[in-house]
């Protein structure tokens, strides 16, 4: 269960910069809207579960946020990735691309290969 | 990196918690606005909108405890909030948050006591340069330190183990530094003491071996740098001042390094001059004579790479030699080493295992006191069984709820360990203040430092997980379902426990030292009304020593004797006579003496070790002590006549083997002297007060010269505060007439008996102490076990008294239990105190349990312990409301 979550809380976090990569600055209504266009249903039931990753992020100093105006010119906090985020999506991504070329290779196997 | 960054982000949040919560609000409002505004655009109707935004974030409180979790330390909030939780019941309770209090208070504070005087006395070597190399040489079965002068010298010219080997000895001298004459405390050393010790003076310079050129050679004096302090008020001027020592000129040469004060923690002498000058500071020169053995104490610097026990084997070889050499002055010449700070171990050993009981003992005193707060706790535990099974039945995990019991258990015994520890610092603070002879500077220096702090805190932390941990197993067991659908948590056991062992135990310790004490304390009453063989009521007693007034042998007969006759005529007095030593005082001398008809005089072959008094023809009848046969001492008794003695009935038996033909019947000294006994005086008490008859002999003054006496002046004016202070000024005055440069030691003789009383009253103290905290843990004891059993039993007792039962009945069925364990232990406790009482019986005068008031005093104590430590859980017993209890459940 706990597992499970954490899980979700480290691709989020990692959809989370890349996402601020992309876009630059976003409140998270905006960064949620854009993984959920992205990522199908992971976010599509609990949006607010965003909310504690982008702290989480924020206490790590991957990410750092501001007061600003939303489109609607009301009151918003934008997040924008630090020099650090930076350097921690990078290293991040590669993890990733490794772990995911691994685990493809691995699906990919046939019995007569693991023999 | 990371996380370390994300832990200080978390603690910092914690106190910015509600601006925070206020942001999240906001944040989480515009996030639905924005979603609503969407919704609102893809054609929903408003209310639908908001309603599809809100469901797609999820559930907000959810959601808000995970932030929250995220941005504080979530363990530090439980904790503060357990705390919180724990300080309100404490305050809920004050009996149960006092007693616990008190129990950790009274075992923390024990164990920091005792730790901190183990600290300092033990443990902490003494402050000179590479101390744990430095031994004292002690000799013989009984591990004496002392050595004769030319013992000394073969011993430290002949090893081959130590650096180099120093001697000390103590004195008391009259200092003059002009025109007031006091006795100060001077340690006598060899002149290469200070630098075999590798000291550096404070100021000016130490002795050396150059100093010294044969007998009152150096007549230099080193200060402590206390004396310097107190007597000359740090003028460093002092350097080089030519001051009186015994009306002999002494050059102050220097001050010691401010943490040295000799070798023994517990002395602290005001200066220090070469022992070649022990003639002009003692009166006396022993140095050439190889049987009296007056250097108090030899010490040295192991040599790097030599073990003790070669040193030994090193120091037996010469040993033997000695005893070859001289078999008339030497025995006991085989050697042990030993720290020389408690004076090796002739106090260190003695010291060291009392000091580990104590230890044990407070460890138990606080082990015991935990496994009484360990029973109240499973009282509290099972009184809010019901309000845990709710916690439970709603989703409280078992490990918060046993944090929370844990966090209360830990805070009482912080709470317990701050008032043990400032109770235990104010009561060492007081320890080293107390000089128990005001007459010696003797005193244990005792601070309690960081060590103690740090161990008291342990202590506290330790036992609050003890006890705490006890309810544990009841907790776990908890079955939410059961104990709502039942109201109760178990049946009273029938089964003797361990817990209930224990109590016993407690309670038997308990008696036994009631007993005790009890025993001590009659004792202690007893022995002040009983025969000292001298009556100490109204009598003065002024100590003086005239080789401090720089007389020499041949003139103190003429002047005792004129000290006397003006004494004598101070209005009041009755009579005044000489003695040294005063009986009961603490410097006591004994002689071996020998049946007439011995002819090889070696102590081996003595007839017995008698105590030696050298008193003035007025001795007996100012002491107040009567002559049971024979005559007294005149002045006609003196240097050219027939060498005579007083002795009194144990010694006259030994010697002679009957007291009635002793008179007119000869014995010898070990010199050789025959002496004759022309008087019997009564049997007294001499080394202490619960001593059997010991042999005694009173010679003299005129024959066996003596410059030190105790002057003993018995009055008509009463002994009131006010006229023995009138009479000691008045003696005062009368001595200055007689020679201004005197110093003199004034103290009612009562007074002085204090030295002598120290030891059982010490004891007596001591044992009304630990009794104290016995008691103390019974009642803690004995209050867990009655009040655990009421608080399972409560249904139960309810529903008897719904149904008729009477009260008697009810407070029998929930203490039965605890007065059962309270009587099975007393009754034990008293057998073990009779028994013990033998072994009190050799430091308290006449220590008998045999005594009905001392049997009744037991009984009555243990009863109103067992009364007052039940009255608490008796009264919730009787208070016991069926219909409420009832309808509750």
């Amino acid at each position: 269960m706990k597992q499970k979550k954490e899980v979700l809380q480290g691709t989020l976090a990692l959809m989370v910069l890349k996402t601020l990569d992309v876009l630059g600055p976003l409140h998270g209504f905006g960064i949620a809207r854009r993984i959920e266009h992205i990522s199908g249903d992971l976010l599509a039931v609990n949006q607010g579960t965003l909310y504690p990753v982008l702290l989480k992020l924020e206490n790590e100093g991957a990410i750092a946020s501001e007061w600003g105006a939303s489109e609607n010119n009301r009151k918003a906090r934008f997040y924008r990735l630090t020099r650090l985020g930076r350097r921690q999506l990078q290293a991040e991504t590669q993890d990733w691309q490794e772990t995911a070329s691994i685990i493809a290779r691995f699906f990919a196997a046939k019995a007569e290969d693991l023999s | 990196m990371k996380s370390l960054r994300r832990f200080l982000k978390r603690m910092f949040n914690s106190p910015t918690r509600r601006r925070q919560d206020e942001q999240l609000r906001e944040e989480i409002e515009e996030h639905i606005r924005l979603q609503t505004d969407e919704n609102l655009r893809a054609g929903l109707s408003p209310t639908e909108a908001r309603r599809q935004a809100l469901l797609k974030f999820g559930p907000v409180e959810a959601m808000r405890e995970d932030y929250r979790a995220e941005r504080g330390l979530q363990g530090m909030e439980n904790f503060l909030q357990d705390a919180r939780f724990s300080l309100r019941l404490l305050r809920k309770s004050p009996g149960f948050t006092i007693v616990a209090v008190i129990t950790l208070a009274l075992g923390i504070g024990a164990n920091a006591i005792v730790f901190s005087v183990m600290n300092a006395l033990i443990l902490h070597p003494l402050n000179v340069p590479q101390a744990e190399s430095l031994y004292q040489l002690m000799h013989g079965k009984d591990k004496a330190g002392n050595y004769s002068f030319p013992d000394y010298l073969d011993l430290r010219d002949r090893n081959r183990s130590f650096d180099d080997l120093l001697a000390f000895d103590g004195a008391v001298a009259g200092l003059d530094t002009g025109g007031n004459p006091t006795s100060a405390w001077v340690v006598l050393v060899t002149s290469n003491y200070f630098d075999g010790l590798r000291l550096q003076p404070y100021l000016g310079r130490l002795f050396h071996a150059s100093d010294e050129h044969g007998a009152n050679s150096a007549p230099y004096i080193v200060l402590s740098y206390a004396y310097w302090h107190s007597r000359f008020h740090d003028d460093p001027g002092v350097l080089g001042q030519v001051v009186q020592v015994n009306r002999n000129p002494f050059t102050i040469v220097g001050v010691a390094p401010p943490e040295f004060h000799g070798t023994l923690v517990f002395f602290f002498p005001d200066f220090f001059v070469p022992m070649v000058n022990q003639q002009q500071v003692k009166g006396e020169n022993d140095l050439n004579e190889r049987g009296k053995r007056s250097v108090f104490s030899v010490i040295g610097h192991l040599r790097p790479g030599v073990t003790r026990e070669q040193a030994i084997a090193d120091l037996n070889s010469i040993g033997a030699g000695l005893e070859k050499n001289y078999p008339k002055e030497e025995t006991d010449m085989t050697f042990s080493l030993a720290p020389p700070s408690l004076y090796g171990d002739y106090l260190g050993a003695p010291f060291k295992a009392f000091l580990t009981a104590l230890m044990l003992l407070a460890g138990l005193i606080l082990l015991a006191g935990c496994a009484n707060l360990g029973s109240l706790f499973a009282a509290r535990a099972a009184d809010r069984s019901r309000e845990i099974s709710l916690r439970l039945a709603l989703g409280s995990s078992r490990r918060r709820i046993l944090r929370q019991l844990l966090t209360e258990a830990t805070l009482i015994s912080v709470i317990g360990g701050a008032v043990g520890v400032s109770c235990s610092v104010v009561l060492v603070g007081a320890l080293s203040r107390w000089q128990p002879f005001t007459k010696y500077p003797i005193h244990l220096e005792v601070n309690a430092g960081a060590s103690v702090y740090g161990l008291a805190l342990l202590l506290a932390l330790v036992s609050g997980l003890i006890f705490g941990a006890v309810p544990m197993r009841q907790i776990l067991r908890t079955n939410p379902y059961e104990v709502i659908k039942a109201g109760s948590t178990g049946r009273g056991g029938r089964r003797l426990t361990f817990r209930d062992l224990l109590l016993v135990a407690q309670i038997s310790i308990c008696a036994l030292l009631v007993t005790s004490s009890l025993v001590a304390v009659r004792g202690l009453v007893r022995s002040m009304h009983s025969n000292f063989g001298f009556e100490p009521q109204s009598a003065t007693l002024a100590d003086f020593d005239l080789s401090m007034a720089g007389y020499h042998s041949g003139q103190m007969p003429a002047v005792q004797k004129r000290i006397l006759d003006a004494v004598e005529a101070i209005p009041g007095v009755e009579s005044v006579g000489l003695v040294n030593p005063a009986p009961l005082y603490a410097g006591r001398v004994s002689r071996p003496v020998f049946t007439d008809k011995t002819a090889d005089l070696r102590p081996a072959n003595a007839a017995a070790q008698s105590f030696l008094y050298k008193v003035s023809p007025e001795y007996f009848h100012a002491a107040g002590t009567s002559l049971l046969a024979g005559r007294n001492f005149t002045w006609h008794d003196d240097k050219d006549a027939a060498r005579v003695a007083v002795v009194n009935p144990e010694f006259a038996r030994r010697i002679f083997g009957s007291v009635s033909g002793a008179a007119g019947q000869y014995f010898k000294l070990l010199d050789g002297t025959r002496v004759e006994v022309v008087g019997i005086a009564e049997q007294g008490k001499y080394g202490n007060l619960a001593e059997d008859p010991k042999p005694a002999m009173f010679l003299p003054l005129l024959q066996s010269p003596s410059s030190e006496t105790w002057m003993v002046v018995r009055s008509s004016t009463g002994y009131s505060n006010e006229a023995s202070q009138q009479m000691g000024s008045a003696i005062r005055e009368t001595l200055r007439e007689v020679d201004s440069s005197l110093p003199v030691y004034i103290q009612t003789w009562v007074k002085e008996l204090d030295h002598a009383l120290f030891a059982p009253r010490m004891a007596t103290y001591s044992l009304g102490l630990l009794g104290l905290m016995a008691a103390m843990l019974c009642l803690t004891g004995i209050f867990g076990t009655a009040a655990y059993s009421v608080s399972r039993r409560l249904r139960e007792f309810g529903i008897r008294i719904a149904l008729g039962a009477k009260r008697a009945g009810v407070l029998q069925a929930a203490l039965g239990r605890a007065f059962k364990l309270l009587a099975f232990g007393s009754a034990a406790g008293l057998v073990l105190g009779i028994l013990a009482s033998r072994v009190l019986a050799s430091i308290v005068y006449q220590a008998t349990p045999r005594d009905p008031l001392v049997l009744a005093g037991v009984v009555v104590a243990m009863l109103l312990l067992g009364l007052l430590a039940t009255w608490i859980p008796a009264r919730r017993a009787l208070s016991i409301d069926p219909l409420i209890l009832l309808r509750e459940e």
